[in-house]
């Protein structure tokens, strides 16, 4: 099954191919990039019911064996996470042919864009630290150029920040493979995860906090994440909407791993921390939001609010935390690109993405009034949405704990996000109209359409939401047991020789 | 040897801090330059140094002599170098190109150009070629009055020529 391993990268990275190739054909592009994305979908969708089935799959690239090739590995989290990836991938690949103008399709709009979904899902599915990397510097560079193209002064603005900031992350992300490489002559993640059981304690923690900086940068966690808000808003909806969705949660993925493979032997400081950062991280983010009037940058400071949850259940590190944690991020994902997808069609319709400027949008778009109350009801947690399944989850799995602090502020900050959504509600939809706004015919179909597919799943992941659970219980119970990972990478002799860390010892 | 080696990473890495805390974004280009070149030294040194012996593999043998130097931290740093290369150009011209149309390197001076009241046509500030066409028709922008520098930008990027 090595073919359907490794296609989650090579579909969308022939199609990037092909795109450059013909780079005065746009419409041949435009086929390209929906075409390859839906490709992609059909082939990860495939990949998620071989995983679910048949347990992990595993491909030794070139035929070298396990610790000295590189790895490529889907478990349950990864393969959720590239189903994930497509489906943003297809519904932008649509919004996109009405949102990106012919000058950005001229400049290689769509072939970037493939590239950074190719970037996306080689993060997902490597198995190794290095290349981990290679693929964070894949998606980065196409981020760089997707979020400058066009060259406004506010892109440039905002991009120079994005790019400052996510260099400097680079070099810590490769500064702590160097010194992980140095402790324990290994860089694959199966075989690193026994290895850092016998290194020295002091060193590895340190090495844990250098990868969280690293990937706490990418993922915008407390106190790293102010790149977000200074760039997301910058581009058009189209890229904003695919940053929005992926790249973060492409950190949160790698925090993730790294936090449940590799560094679990000091749980009571390393996962406290990270319970600490994770109230931070909702906190600053959902005040943040409250200060906004832009709507697209009340949704970029949500990213980080919601980044927040993710963390914690990282953080509280029990099954049904971990759980939590998986659904969070495939709802969270859906939800949020859903929202700057809408934000895109009220510029359309209604002229501008400023609260002050725009309204009456519930007389005159009564559908898009609807497709914009799934999402943000789901993104503020009312049942019976998504959003309601993944904080109860997340919520529960404190109380189970009795971790009451950080239950709290889940639920506070639930509540201050149900602030924003009528803010922009009330704004945007019910108030009237200010004077001087000229609505613009009905929104593009083409608009429309990724909207509704992405609402439908929304609303599809509330109603019928227990096959979506029991995957992520799946990914949780993996996630949890690192022999798993190591028997598939490198046998069973080497996962009978992995250690697991004794987990009681300092729960947060 | 591995002493002074590590004493070198730490220079490059302060100096490398000390010019990514500067103002002008020039010398945070420079400061990153650095810093990927104490990186890199980093890792050839976590690979253990061997003096005089070239991981060659002998001719009437298959598997390469004892104690040689490990050669997968140098794939590790030729594969960084390219990319930090690739990076550092991008973050080179993107810098170039902030200066043309914002007209300053200096971080605290550019939230305040992005309301410049100069008419942002697309054409560079600074520039010394004859008048050209805005490019693809996309770097028309419609005329901003005087915004809050803090209330960030008006104009949407979202990507219909105007």
């Amino acid at each position: 099954m090595s073919w359907l391993l490794a296609s989650p990268i090579l579909i969308p990275l022939a199609a990037a191919a092909l795109a450059f190739a013909l780079p005065d054909r746009r419409n041949a592009q435009r086929v390209l990039s929906v075409g390859g994305s839906a490709a992609l979908l059909v082939a990860s969708i495939m990949l998620l019911v071989e995983v679910s089935q048949n347990g992990m799959v595993v491909l030794q690239a070139g035929g070298w064996a396990a610790p000295f090739g590189i790895t490529l590995i889907a478990d349950h989290l990864a393969a959720i996470m590239v189903v994930i990836s497509a489906i943003m991938a297809f519904a932008t690949a649509i919004y996109a042919l009405a949102d990106i103008d012919s000058g950005r399709e001229g400049l290689g709009y769509h072939p970037l864009f493939l590239v950074l979904v190719t970037g996306i899902n080689g993060a997902f599915l490597t198995g190794d630290l290095f290349n981990l990397y290679v693929w964070f510097e894949v998606l980065l560079i196409s981020s760089f150029v997707l979020l400058t193209l066009g060259n406004r002064r506010a892109q440039l603005e905002g991009g120079l920040k994005y790019v400052a900031v996510n260099l400097v992350s680079s070099l810590f992300f490769l500064v702590s493979i160097g010194l992980t490489y140095g402790l324990t002559g290994t860089l694959n993640m199966a075989d690193l995860a026994i290895a850092l059981q016998a290194a020295p304690q002091g060193m590895v923690t340190i090495l844990a906090m250098l990868f969280l900086i690293a990937f706490g940068i990418k993922a915008a966690i407390f106190p790293l994440f102010f790149w977000l808000p200074a760039s997301y808003h910058t581009p058009p909806v189209a890229i904003s909407a695919i940053f929005a969705g992926m790249l973060t949660k492409v950190g949160v993925y790698a925090l993730i791993r790294a936090f449940t493979l590799l560094f679990t032997q000091d749980v009571g400081w390393t996962h406290t921390l990270l319970l600490w950062l994770a109230g931070a991280t909702m906190l600053t983010g959902v005040l943040g939001a409250a200060a906004q009037n832009e709507i697209r940058k009340i949704l970029s400071f949500h990213i980080i609010s919601q980044i927040g949850y993710m963390i914690m259940g990282l953080a509280l590190y029990t099954p049904l935390a971990l759980a939590g944690a998986v659904f969070y991020l495939v709802h969270h994902i859906i939800v949020k690109a859903n929202l700057f997808f809408v934000a895109g069609i009220i510029r359309k319709v209604a002229g501008s993405f400023e609260l002050k400027q725009v309204g009456g949008l519930y007389r005159h778009a009564p559908l898009l009034s609807i497709l914009f109350l799934i999402p943000a009801f789901s993104l503020a947690g009312f049942p019976p949405l998504s959003g309601f399944w993944a904080k109860l989850v997340v919520v529960l799995a404190g109380v189970e704990v009795a971790s009451w602090p950080i239950v709290v502020v889940a639920l506070v900050v639930g509540l201050l996000t149900i602030y924003s959504m009528t803010k922009i509600w009330q704004a945007a939809f019910w108030s009237p109209a200010p004077e001087g706004v000229e609505f613009k015919g009905p929104a593009p179909k083409r608009m429309m359409v990724p909207v509704a597919l992405l609402a439908t799943l929304t609303v599809v992941i509330g109603f019928y939401s227990q096959p979506f659970l029991g995957l992520a219980e799946a990914s949780a119970a993996e996630l949890l047991n690192p022999a798993i990972y190591i028997e598939a990478v490198l046998g069973p002799e080497a996962a009978a020789s992995y250690v697991a860390p004794i987990l009681d010892g300092g729960r947060p | 040897m591995e002493l002074p080696l590590a004493v070198t990473v730490g220079v490059l890495f302060g100096s490398g801090v000390y010019l990514v805390l500067q103002r002008n974004l020039l010398r945070f280009v420079f400061g990153l330059i650095l810093m990927s070149g104490g990186v890199n030294l980093a890792l050839f040194v976590s690979g253990r140094l061997t003096r005089g012996q070239s991981p060659f593999v002998p001719e009437d043998r298959y598997t390469p002599l004892e104690g040689i130097a490990n050669s997968l931290p140098q794939a590790l740093i030729l594969t960084a170098i390219v990319i930090s290369f690739g990076l550092t150009v991008f973050a080179l011209v993107l810098l170039l190109r902030t200066y043309e149309r914002l007209g300053t390197v200096q971080t605290h001076e550019m939230i305040l150009r992005l309301n410049d009241p100069l008419p942002d046509t697309g054409e560079p500030l600074k520039d010394r070629r004859p008048p050209q066409p805005a490019p693809y028709g996309m770097h028309r922008e419609p005329p901003e009055g005087p915004v809050d520098p803090f209330e960030g930008v008006t104009d949407s990027g979202s990507g219909e020529p105007s």
